[in-house]
């Protein structure tokens, strides 16, 4: 037997003897989502158990080395601790910013402290991490942030204002950007700071979007001492970071979120709009369907063929843009046809069930996928740029 | 399954691209349809394709071929689009070599399998009886007679039908299941019309009144006619994805060369971001087109069950997108995409005749759905 192979079999033995019955069902809604930090509470015993576990082997973040709570998996190792997972149906054990954003930052341009020290934090789901990018005057325009660090020999004094910090008032810690070299040009000027959101001076207020509740914050920094070894990188080049960082969050908006479940056709059953052959009614309805699952096969194809090409080292670089504006079109695409195959019931705000304006909630919130991490006209000037080569304006 | 081209494979597809370059390139086409060609190709160079290896390409070494799979083909397509070149390579060495490999018995495979390799005779297959693709529409009668049959039927647009030394027919047998029948063209009865297309190939309207055939004429390896011809239909749009693939590529690489150099207003056109979109755009579609055709290929390789679903998704997304990039290719180059003079306006061309032929998007969506049962 060859070494994955076995390697397999160690590992559906231990997920069948560890993996609670309750965490193999799918999650229903969010508060199913372990997202771990000192506030949260568990909703079950064996949620906590499963992340307890789950931590302890490494395998909340499994390719991430050993020696900072990761559980030193290769590629292959970790492409069959998923297959397994998704064979018997488990929930992820943890999700967080912590772990698709910060963490892969910290690996590349963390100093071997801070990696001791915050890392195992993350894989443990003891702390719980928000973003920190986006002003009120810097949206795509980012890089005109405004939030300010000034210079008090060893720390920094923070005032300013971020938008979009989502979660922030669940969260532990916010990791930002902010202008500490005034006089430096504006991609040179900006650091990537990490910040206790319990110090003197942070706030936070949630910010109410059309889909209803939302988890996004505005958060205010007022007076607030930094001490400098809470800096990631070297002052001024916190762009580097955020720039690697984005890439991540593009590569996983791409992802589809809670799109990618989603099934027009099922709504059309739910709604009862099928024939007596089980096929969606409205033959230009059952059209566009089709036409979205091409593209979504397509979509699907090219994750997977870009994964290949990434391993076989060549780079992903800027493709992460392509997937970024195609995957956030095509889950808006996706959204509007649920919405038309459940009709009126598609139209519920509230009703008798929790989830019965799920849909409805969905849709408006899709439409903010090709807005955050970049919006898609962004995507569009980045792939002109950096992979066309076309001329400047 | 890999998403990665094989050395093997890079070095079928490089050798291609300078073959390809060099003896058929767009002016080719062109000097093809001045020249007012019955047959839609050159027969030089069709033999020194074979001399290459490609016309066996799907054809086992047994019978002269080289065996290397769909996949293989497909890369040789794809580069055909790239350069328009206009060959039987889809007829014969595709539809009909596939046809004969899997429903041929052992005699009728000896027989026509090393003439296709070699290039000797060129095949081509009649199917479509409407003027749209329908595959389950097939009217055409093989009655039997004795030991053999009789063929009556009409068939439309057959893809390199004037050039053809040999037929491959779908056809309706007593009891109304589907038989493919080799058929000479200059057998009494029938009757071919050469129907010039707008892409400067040659297929033809084929008439066949009574025709006389031999009990060998089918081919009966196989008791199931109406998968092989799915089967063979299959594989003939896996590959004519791949050469809409090199459509959409060489059409969105011309213009890009293009609007990087035009200048208006002062500036490349190319810095307008009106353009620049767009042609972002279309760089995506085009990445997405690859993905589904290699998944394609891949399938119909090692895993031909679960192909049929990606191959309908492919040849629609391939049909979509060469047909935009060709289109938004005329519109970037402004007036003179609009000459003969140019070369882009071929692409546009054929990227329609290609749409058409084994079903286009709309075809492809449909059977999306219904191979997903909805």
């Amino acid at each position: 037997m060859s070494d994955l192979e076995s390697f397999r079999n160690d590992v559906r033995d231990w997920l069948e003897a560890n993996c609670p019955d309750s965490m193999r069902k799918p999650m229903k809604s969010e508060k199913d989502i372990c997202w771990g930090g000192k506030r949260f509470e568990f909703s079950s015993d064996d949620q906590k158990a499963w992340l307890e576990r789950m931590a302890e082997k490494g395998w909340t973040c499994p390719s991430w080395p050993k020696e900072y709570g990761g559980g030193g998996l290769s590629k292959d190792e970790a492409q069959i601790l998923k297959e397994e997972m998704e064979r018997i149906k488990a929930r992820p054990p943890l999700i967080s910013f912590g772990i698709w954003m910060l963490g892969p930052a910290l690996l590349k341009y963390g100093s071997e402290e801070q990696k001791c020290h915050y890392l195992p934090q993350i894989t443990r789901g003891e702390i719980r991490w928000a973003q920190g990018y986006s002003e009120p005057g810097a949206g795509s325009d980012l890089a005109a942030l405004r939030t300010k660090g000034d210079d008090k020999g060893d720390h920094w004094i923070v005032n300013g204002q971020k938008v979009w910090t989502s979660y922030a008032d669940e969260c532990d810690w916010i990791f930002a950007l902010v202008r500490t070299e005034p006089d430096a040009p504006k991609h040179l000027g900006i650091s990537f700071l990490l910040i206790d959101m319990e110090w003197d001076g942070v706030s936070t207020k949630p910010i109410k979007l059309i889909s209803g509740k939302s988890p996004f914050c505005e958060t205010f920094f007022d007076d607030v001492k930094v001490p400098k070894e809470n800096i990631v990188h070297q002052p001024g080049r916190g762009w580097d970071v955020a720039k690697y960082l984005l890439s991540h969050e593009r590569a996983n908006i791409a992802g589809g979120g809670s799109g990618a479940q989603m099934n027009p056709v099922a709504a059309a059953h739910k709604s009862g709009e099928v024939d007596e052959n089980g096929r969606v009614a409205d033959p230009i309805l059952r059209g566009d369907i089709a036409r979205l699952t091409i593209d979504a096969l397509a979509f699907e194809t090219t994750l997977q063929r870009i994964k290949d090409q990434a391993d076989g080292g060549q780079g992903v670089g800027a493709k992460a843009s392509m997937l970024k504006y195609y995957g956030t079109e095509l889950n808006k695409r996706r959204h509007e046809l649920n919405m038309s195959a459940l009709g009126s019931d598609g139209l519920l705000w509230e009703g008798e069930n929790p989830e019965d304006g799920d849909p409805a909630r969905g849709w408006l919130r899709s439409r903010a996928n090709s807005i955050e991490g970049g919006t898609s006209e962004i995507q569009l000037n980045i792939l002109a740029k950096r992979v066309l080569e076309l001329p400047g304006g | 399954m890999s998403y990665i081209l094989s050395e093997e494979e890079q070095m079928l597809r490089d050798s291609a691209q300078a073959f390809l370059a060099e003896k058929s390139p767009v002016s080719e086409l062109r000097r093809l349809r001045d020249e007012g060609c019955k047959d839609g190709f050159r027969h030089a160079i069709w033999k020194d394709m074979a001399d290459m290896g490609w016309n066996g390409i799907v054809i086992p070494e047994e019978f002269g071929g080289v065996d290397m799979g769909f996949t293989a083909a497909g890369l040789i397509l794809q580069e055909m689009g790239r350069t328009l070149a206009a060959t039987p390579f889809l007829a014969s060495s595709v539809l009909c070599a596939t046809a004969l490999r899997y429903g041929g018995t052992d005699g009728q495979k000896s027989e026509h399998l090393p003439k296709i390799a070699s290039g000797e005779k060129v095949y081509a297959l009649a199917v479509d009886e409407k003027a749209r693709h329908d595959a389950s529409h097939i009217e055409t009668r093989a009655r039997k007679d004795g030991n053999g049959f009789r063929l009556s039927g009409q068939k439309r647009h057959v893809v390199c039908g004037n050039g053809a030394d040999m037929l491959i027919v779908a056809a309706r047998m007593d009891d109304d299941s589907i038989g493919l029948f080799l058929v000479d063209p200059e057998a009494s009865g029938v009757e071919r019309t050469l129907r010039r297309s707008v892409d400067s190939h040659a297929p033809a309207n084929i008439q066949f009144d009574d025709v006389k055939l031999d009990g060998d004429a089918l081919l009966s390896e196989t008791e199931d006619g109406s998968a092989l011809l799915d089967l063979v239909l299959d594989s003939g749009r896996a590959c004519l994805a791949a050469e809409q693939l090199g459509i959409a590529e060489e059409a969105f690489s011309r213009t890009l060369d293009y609007i990087k150099e035009r200048e208006q207003f002062g500036q490349k056109i190319g810095s307008f971001q009106s353009l620049q979109h767009r042609a972002a755009h279309l760089l995506t579609e085009v990445e997405m087109t690859q993905s589904l055709v290699i998944k394609a290929l891949r399938q119909l390789d090692e895993a031909p069950s679960q192909a049929p679903l990606w191959i309908a998704a492919a040849k629609a997304k391939a049909t979509r997108v060469s047909r935009l990039s060709s289109a938004e290719a005329i519109q970037m180059h402004g007036g003179v995409g609009m000459t003969d003079e140019y070369e882009i306006g071929f692409f546009y061309k054929r990227a329609q005749a290609a749409g058409e032929f084994l079903g286009d998007d709309a075809w492809g969506a449909g059977r999306v759905a219904q191979l997903s049962g909805y």
